[in-house]
């Protein structure tokens, strides 16, 4: 099963008595599907490919930014604009020519994603928004697909194993047993909003290869039922034991979800829902900014500020509940930031301070680069 | 009047500013120390569905956190 060359190759490994020949063959004849090749994609997908999976399948959409690259080192500076997925595939196959690799460029969403997982033992989760989070464990859920869980915030990490088959033959803990409510949008912020450390998904991605590896091999102990956090920031650790709730909407007899739903809208619900927030879209906006009268305030940070922006005042977010009284409480106020998020957080502030006239820029600098003006820098 | 020692993660831990806060309450029942959060910080009634966790497990909001249990929050995160 393995050529003289991979003997070589896997040394290493095979030398670990957990691992050996049959250890090398079970990784070989594996299948993975690594979902997101972003900060935990880079060395989850490079360490899988190292140690000779054979099969490996990435799902991305994006194309290579150069905010990327800071965390990204599965990408080169010369790889911008191209697919994510087109230059992992470029780098692994270079590293380890005797694997298979496949890609699909594509947005994972409830139409495509049971028959994406469909063909592989594993499936990965490294991407970057809650929405995907709760499709993919639900997905992995009704066809029986072991998961591996990982996500970062900041200077944090978490990581955990979802959906394995225990000793009874029942299935482990899932991602809804962990978290069965999503928070507001934006208190469960992505890397694009509130930043991340470098080296952070090395880790945490590192772990997840880690996890996926033993899972294989069907050796040591699990991450299932526990949800491992490291902090980089103090360096701590915590580990939470995850138990199967009784009203996870996955498993009831009968299951309240047997078919996968709409995550946007599941994702989308706002505990505060009572505060009126008016959205409008930044094409409303192009129009509005040559007829009406409105203050444009920006929420992002100074520096994000100085890369791009679309005029108007620049207060960040966190100064904004002391600097409130430099705003004009008649005007009409429309609150901007990078995706969205934070200036919605900012007209909810400016609402409890009786700030009556505030809308949010839908999609924020982001849509307008997209759907506006596109020559404007992105970062 | 109980004191708990609270330690957050994530979204939490940027709501408290801190990493850790210790939490006065009349008898350390995990739904009056919801409260408190609630009333000293506001945005924590946003977070209404964060589950607390106390020593490695979650608890009910009837749960009475005993003498040296150190309440953990950690909201989910997203990033990738």
């Amino acid at each position: 099963m393995l050529n003289k060359e991979e003997y070589f190759r896997y040394n290493r490994q095979m030398l670990i008595p957990e691992i050996g020949e049959k250890g090398q063959v079970r990784l070989k004849k594996a299948s993975v599907l690594v979902i997101g090749a972003g900060g935990l994609g880079a060395p989850i997908l490079m360490y899988l490919a190292a140690a000779g999976v054979g099969h490996i399948g990435i799902v991305d959409a994006d194309r290579i930014e150069l905010s990327n690259l800071q965390r990204q080192v599965l990408f080169e500076t010369q790889q911008l604009g191209q697919t994510k997925t087109s230059a992992a595939i470029q780098k692994l196959k270079l590293l380890n020519p005797h694997i298979e690799l496949r890609e699909y460029p594509i947005m994972i969403h409830s139409k495509n994603a049971l028959g994406l997982i469909e063909s592989y033992d594993l499936v990965i989760d490294g991407s970057d928004n809650l929405p995907t989070r709760y499709l993919v464990n639900d997905a992995c859920y009704l066809r029986n697909k072991p998961l591996i869980y990982g996500a970062i915030f900041r200077f944090e990490g978490q990581v955990s194993l979802f959906n394995a088959v225990l000793p009874n033959g029942e299935r482990g803990p899932n991602y809804r047993d962990l978290f069965p409510t999503p928070p507001p949008p934006d208190m469960a912020p992505n890397c694009a909003d509130s930043g991340v450390l470098g080296v952070l998904p090395g880790v945490i991605g590192s772990m997840m290869a880690s996890e996926a590896v033993k899972f294989i091999l069907q050796k040591g102990t699990s991450l299932s039922g526990r949800l491992f956090i490291w902090d980089a920031l103090d360096f701590s650790t915590f580990e939470l034991q995850i138990e199967a709730l009784v009203d996870n909407p996955l498993r009831g007899n009968p299951p309240q979800l047997k078919e996968l739903i709409d995550y946007e809208a599941f994702c989308a619900s706002d505990a505060l829902s009572d505060v009126n927030i008016l959205e409008i879209t930044v094409k409303e906006y192009e129009t509005a900014r040559l007829t009406e009268n409105i203050l444009l305030l920006d929420v992002r940070e100074p520096h994000e500020f100085k890369l791009v922006n679309l005029g108007g005042i620049s207060i960040p977010l966190g100064e904004l509940a002391q600097r409130c009284d430099e705003l004009n409480k008649e005007a009409k106020i429309i609150c901007v930031c990078k995706t969205g998020v934070r200036s919605k957080e900012a007209l909810l502030l400016l609402q409890k301070q009786g700030f009556g006239h505030t809308f949010n820029l839908k999609g924020g600098i982001m849509a307008y680069q997209e759907q506006v003006n596109p020559t404007l820098p992105r970062y | 009047m109980i004191t708990t020692e609270i330690i957050a993660f994530g979204i939490a831990k940027d709501i408290l500013k801190q990493k850790k806060i210790l939490c006065q309450s009349p008898s350390g029942k995990i739904s009056e120390i919801r409260q408190k959060l609630i009333a000293d910080y506001p945005e924590f009634e946003r977070l209404s569905s964060l589950k607390f966790a106390v020593e490695t497990r979650y608890v009910s909001d009837d749960y009475v956190v005993k003498s040296r249990e150190i309440v953990v929050l950690i909201p989910p995160v997203s990033g990738g």
